[in-house]
């Protein structure tokens, strides 16, 4: 496999191909289970609610992992990101149901910095409101 | 209940060497839904000129949300850890980590405070490798959202 984004080949402005993708709850059990991260407000409603959220959500860290998904897939490359920053604006709340949630993310090539760096700005919704703020990722590019 | 700011700028030991291994990025590739080869299969991955599986870019949090147990959780701390949510997180890569990987984490207090009755601190994790080589700087700040429901600041916004 071979990246065909090259830096000489993006443009600032440019947009990442758009993606949306389903979380259901048992993906949140399987994220635990894999980052270690069991903290009951990801998988324990009653628990969820005892400390005043409406219901479970998501890992922050599924969320960030799940939106870089758009820059790995579109490089090429996952080691070619240097680096990815976010903050956790607004809960995902994925409820026990078919439904479960959608997170819609979108991609822009922000700046091109020096050493084949580029960095792209990621905008992640999720019932129409933004989930991160500052989303960001720098890759190196050949 | 305010934190100790006493915590700021604590350095804690390196931890115990933690070994990436193959199924295990396996393991967290397949939890995030990511099909992306250079995960999986040595041979895609060395095609992209690393020398074994590429682990994603989020995997070092599995190294460094366990290394800041040591702080968020030190009962001295005062963080009321059911309360707590995740409010920023950024990686910062030297080179990506590789299967075969041997890393351990050096934690230090960055930065405490209080907001609208919420206690945030943030910490970073140096990760190295056993022979000291720089792979990875992780900054988490996390959240406790204040005790009393006070329905605005449920989720930090």
């Amino acid at each position: 496999m071979t990246t065909s984004v090259t830096y000489d080949g993006v443009e600032v402005g440019e947009q990442l191909p758009h993606r949306s993708f389903p979380i259901a709850r048992a993906d949140l059990v399987r994220y635990a289970g894999a980052s270690g991260d069991f903290n009951p407000i990801h998988w324990n409603a009653r628990f969820a609610v005892e400390v005043g959220l409406p219901n479970v959500i998501a890992h922050g860290m599924f969320t960030m992992a799940t939106a870089v998904r758009l820059v790995t897939d579109w490089i090429g490359d996952p080691g070619a990101v240097v680096d990815y920053s976010v903050r956790f604006t607004k809960a995902v709340v994925v409820p026990d149901d078919e439904g479960g949630a959608t997170l819609d993310v979108e991609g822009v090539v922000a700046e091109k910095l020096e050493d084949g760096l580029v960095r792209i700005d990621l905008t992640v919704r999720s019932d129409g409101d933004k989930v991160l703020g500052m989303a960001r990722a720098t890759v190196r590019l050949s | 209940m305010p934190l100790d700011q006493s915590f700021v700028g604590r350095r804690y030991p390196p931890t115990v060497p933690y070994q990436v291994g193959r199924e295990k990025i396996r393991e967290f590739a397949a939890a995030i839904g990511d099909a992306n080869p250079a995960y999986t299969d040595v041979e895609a991955a060395r095609a992209l000129g690393h020398s074994d599986l590429v682990a994603p870019p989020t995997f070092a949090i599995v190294l460094s949300m366990r290394a800041s147990h040591q702080v968020v959780k030190d009962p001295a701390l005062g963080l009321d850890y059911t309360r707590v949510v995740h409010g920023e997180q950024r990686f910062s890569y030297t080179r990506p980590i590789v299967a075969g990987d041997e890393l351990s984490v050096i934690v230090t207090v960055e930065k405490i405070r209080s907001m609208a009755g919420s206690d945030i601190i943030t910490t970073r994790g140096e990760i190295v490798t056993t022979s000291g080589e720089a792979v990875c700087s992780a900054y988490s700040t996390l959240v406790a959202r204040a005790p009393d429901p006070l329905p605005e600041t449920r989720v930090p916004s």
